[in-house]
């Protein structure tokens, strides 16, 4: 049932009138300071409305609005959102509640949290049809056994008496989507529900969704931050900025020829698999609701404003039928090449007279598990070598056995000539000093009670490098050189974005003038335009400070535009290893060449993977 | 691109929040009525145990006249207690000893109790297990019960008072301690510095401790509340270092005979008492709520 082609766009938009109809939506908060204001679109029966935006765009609170609900501290101000002939804004409590679970359901980012631990995944989606009344035991039944077939589990009755926790994180959001499923409901907003999957899982979860939609006629949005993903399902996707929609038109159109600028600079953000071109961040950060401009709010971040642009909100310009942007020069930048942004990448090429890391046949338990099956990698001076696999793989396992930070492994990691020992804690200062690590959320990896100046300037004193003033001043350059400024020394971390706060990780690595980078999944908890941005720093600081780079990643395009090798892991061992390039046009293993189809990004959702790539099984059948 | 004409206004970036933190953990729990109340009850108490002897109307140990004679008959306040004494004296007397033992020894058991529950936090190891058990054996024991056989097998001094406090308080510190510092040993930051190779004392007390200290502030006050009450039982037992020297638990025990007639001998101390507890556990109840708002406005911690 799952098919990798984009239902046809023609058939849905000429479908009867439109099954949901948002007008004029405003939400603010209970101080008045307006969210979301003045959105309007509308999704037709069996079409997937993708609503793309960076954290803070208000693209949950616009999710949660559709089921007549706002968080605490948010409140609907005005308004409409007509579910056919309804208006589910002016709806009671009690109407909202028999509303709920039957004509609009909700399927969250989390299925680990969002299901109940206690109760069996059996009982749980017998809940959601008795809660609408169905008490019929037979019937629910034989409902419950449909809906799980229809979201490719199995339907047997022992597999319904298995516990949330016995089930995979795939799984577990595939009993979400029966849930959501389960009523027959005209309209489900889905917020993220794939975060977290892997790639090869949330590729059929997103097949899942498109196709269910589809089939029952359920007009369906879909929220995220992840454009490559709403290519991947949307029919048409709405691309929100401060609280407003950007942009709004035909997915393809869209990503082909964007009307805004930020759009545009979004989807040159996004990592391309055959391109190989770097990728540009969005300069500066989206402003929080009360302190948006009086214009256009992406002005203060826009190459292309002029100065009418501060004037007034720009009024939604239609560049086509059915596309439309908030961009006075919407018409300008549509005619502008898409494929114009972005320098084609030149990656200077290795040295290879020595490497500077050599990891030969190391073996990695956790407990009596092995992880790590002998895996040798090399590193060579000023190259960059990107770990790539899905969770599970070891990827991160040899990154922290590199750095120190797992300690049970054997085999041999040489840095230069001299061998390792396997703890962080039996290797020498200079040793230490010269591997820096950078973890994967930058959330955690920052001392909350500690200021930022602290945090940078820590390695200087546990390496004797420099104290007192010195130390200040070079925690201030170091500042400077990861594009923050000297005064956020004085900052805590929860005082900063998360891409600053990466930054500051970047910073505190780099201040020891390391030698070789270990970057662990760096950009997976950022937005798309953050991580453009942390790239394109962490590329332009290897080159400039000649370091050596080992990047993991689960995301296979990112690589392109940012290392020269790449190994490909799966299940501890090394799957295909060479020169980045080669690989992503002509990968020679099938386990490869899955990873790079199931991967959400704008070729694979347009079909122009290049044919060495594609998977045996999935080849078109001409 | 070509029709490019501005170049970005926000080049750097930068966020407009403020550069340095307003107010710390405490500050901010003086915000709350109940930390306030508590405060100032607390404070109360405290000027009367350090004050109180200086302003007392009587010595601790003058005999005015008959025992348990009425304010009127004595011609003072709160009339005579079990010996002929001032009650009021007494009371004002009475307080020093309770508050100073409460305190030491709960100092004493807090930071035993918060080094022990780090160090097993951060072993993750059998040492942690060794430690916990350790700890679970103590615990198995009514903190009043291990206290009263210290004291009954080395005597009523109270420096055995004090080491008997500290030790029963430390393990039930120490649990809190290690179940506080547990998730922070798995955050990031912890492996960062680790991957530095920074001390371990380093990491235990720059790294870990500032990260619990809302907690074990919430749990010295809980503490101290605990440590008042045991002291106060143990002086109501008769197990006071000087059983005739003044102090609120033995005022209670001594007095209680004449509570329908004369009660203000007993019920000036249980009143203190009362108060005292209420105090330090409002203060600690404040300080959670706070805690527990900042990590809310914070979002990911």
């Amino acid at each position: 049932m799952t098919t990798d082609q984009l239902p046809d766009l023609e058939a849905a938009s000429t479908r009867d009138p439109a099954a949901v109809t948002v007008r004029n939506l405003q939400i603010e908060t209970n101080s008045g300071v307006g969210v979301v204001t003045d959105l309007s679109f509308e999704i037709s029966a069996g079409e997937v409305l993708g609503v793309v935006g960076e954290s803070g765009s208000g693209k949950t609170t616009v999710g949660l609005s559709l089921l007549g609900h706002a968080r605490r501290g948010l409140r609907i101000a005005g308004g409409t959102v007509m579910l056919g002939d309804q208006n589910i804004l002016g709806m009671s409590d009690a109407d909202l509640r028999r509303l709920r679970g039957s004509l609009v359901s909700y399927v969250p980012q989390d299925p680990a949290s969002s299901l109940n631990p206690a109760l069996r995944i059996g009982v749980q989606l017998r809940e959601v049809l008795e809660a609408h009344g169905s008490r019929n035991n037979a019937e629910n039944d034989a409902r419950i056994a449909e809906m799980m077939r229809e979201v490719a589990l199995s339907d047997d009755p022992a597999y319904l008496k298995r516990y949330p926790h016995q089930l995979s994180g795939g799984q577990q959001q595939r009993v979400g989507l029966a849930m959501a499923f389960a009523n027959r409901p005209r309209l489900i907003v889905l917020d993220e529900p794939t975060t977290g999957l892997d790639v090869t899982t949330q590729s059929t979860v997103l097949a899942t969704v498109r196709d269910l939609a589809v089939a029952h006629d359920v007009a369906a949005l879909y929220v995220t931050h992840d454009l490559a993903v709403v290519a991947a399902v949307a029919t048409r996707v709405a691309v929100m900025y401060s609280g407003r929609i950007v942009e709004l038109g035909p997915a393809d159109e869209l990503f082909e020829s964007s009307a805004h600028p930020y759009t545009r600079r979004l989807v040159g953000a996004i990592p391309r698999l055959t391109g190989g071109r770097s990728l540009v961040g969005i300069p500066g950060h989206a402003p929080s609701p009360s302190k948006r401009p009086e214009g256009c709010s992406f002005a203060p971040r826009c190459r292309l404003r002029i100065d009418e642009c501060e004037v007034a909100v720009p009024a939604p310009v239609e560049v086509k039928p059915g596309h439309s942007a908030r961009c006075i020069r919407a018409h300008e930048v549509v005619r502008v090449e898409q494929a114009g942004l972005g320098d084609p990448v030149d990656l200077p090429p290795s040295e290879t007279e020595a490497p500077v890391l050599t990891l030969d046949n190391v073996v990695a338990h956790y407990g009596p598990i092995e992880v790590l099956h002998s895996i040798s990698l090399t590193l060579e001076h000023r190259e960059c070598l990107a770990i790539v696999g899905e969770s599970g793989s070891g990827k991160t396992t040899t990154a922290r056995a590199i750095a120190g930070l797992h300690h049970d492994w054997t085999g041999s990691i040489r840095l230069g000539d001299a061998e390792l020992a396997t703890a962080a804690r039996s290797r020498s200062t200079d040793v230490r000093r010269q591997i820096q690590y950078i973890f994967q959320n930058p959330y955690g990896s920052l001392n909350p009670r500690k200021t930022v100046g602290e945090t940078v300037g820590q390695p200087l004193s546990v390496f004797g490098i420099a104290s007192g003033r010195e130390a200040e001043t070079r925690v201030g350059e170091m500042l400077e050189q990861v594009s923050l400024s000297a005064g956020y020394a004085r900052r805590y971390p929860d005082q900063l974005s998360g891409g600053e706060r990466q930054r500051v990780a970047i910073a505190r690595a780099l201040i020891s003038s390391p030698s070789i980078l270990v970057c662990d999944e760096v950009t997976s908890a950022l937005d798309v335009s953050v991580q453009a941005a942390i790239v394109e720093l962490l590329g332009t600081l290897q080159r400039e400070l000649g370091l050596s780079m080992v990047f993991v990643t689960h995301n296979l395009p990112l690589v392109r535009s940012i290392a020269q090798k790449v190994a490909v892991l799966a299940d501890g061992y090394i799957v295909e290893y060479g020169r980045t390039a080669g690989m992503l046009a002509n990968p020679q293993q099938e386990y490869t060449r899955h990873l790079i189809s199931d991967t959400p990004s704008l070729e694979t959702a347009t079909g122009d993977v290049p044919a060495t790539a594609v998977p045996a099984d999935r080849k078109p059948t001409v | 691109m070509t029709i490019e004409t501005a170049p970005a206004k926000a080049e750097g970036v930068d966020t407009p929040t403020p550069a340095v933190r307003s107010t710390t953990l405490l500050a901010r729990s003086l915000r709350l009525w109940r930390t306030r109340i508590g405060a100032v009850l607390g404070l109360i108490l405290v000027l009367i145990a350090i004050v109180g002897p200086l302003v007392a109307p009587h010595a601790s140990d003058e005999f005015i006249t008959k025992p348990f004679s009425s304010g009127a008959a004595s011609g003072t306040m709160f009339g005579t207690d079990y010996l002929g004494y001032d009650v009021l004296s007494r009371f004002l007397y009475g307080g020093r000893s309770i508050l100073v033992i409460a305190v030491i020894s709960t100092a004493i058991g807090v930071t035993l109790g918060v080094v022990i529950g780090l160090v097993a936090a951060y072993a993750r190891n059998s040492l942690d297990d060794v430690l916990m058990r350790l700890m679970d054996v103590i615990m198995a024991f009514p903190q009043i019960m291990l206290a009263l056989v210290a004291v009954s097998l080395v005597g009523a001094k109270n420096w055995v008072i004090i080491v008997a406090i500290a030790l029963t308080t430390a393990p039930r510190v120490a649990r809190v301690a290690r179940g506080a510092a547990q998730p922070v040993v798995e955050r990031d930051f912890i492996g960062a510095t680790e991957a530095m190779g920074m001390s371990r004392i380093r990491i235990l007390s720059g790294e870990l401790l500032p990260n619990i200290l809302g907690p074990m502030m919430v749990e010295t006050t809980l503490r101290l509340t605990y440590s008042i009450s045991v002291i106060s039982a143990l002086a109501f037992l008769g197990l006071a270092a000087n059983p005739d020297a003044p102090n609120w638990g033995t005022m209670i025990q001594k007095n209680q005979g004449a509570l329908s007639y004369q009660p203000w001998g007993a019920l000036l101390p249980i009143m203190a008492i009362a108060l005292l507890t209420m105090s330090t556990g409002l203060i600690g109840d404040g300080i959670a709520r706070t805690a527990a708002g900042i990590d809310r406005e914070r979002g990911d911690e």
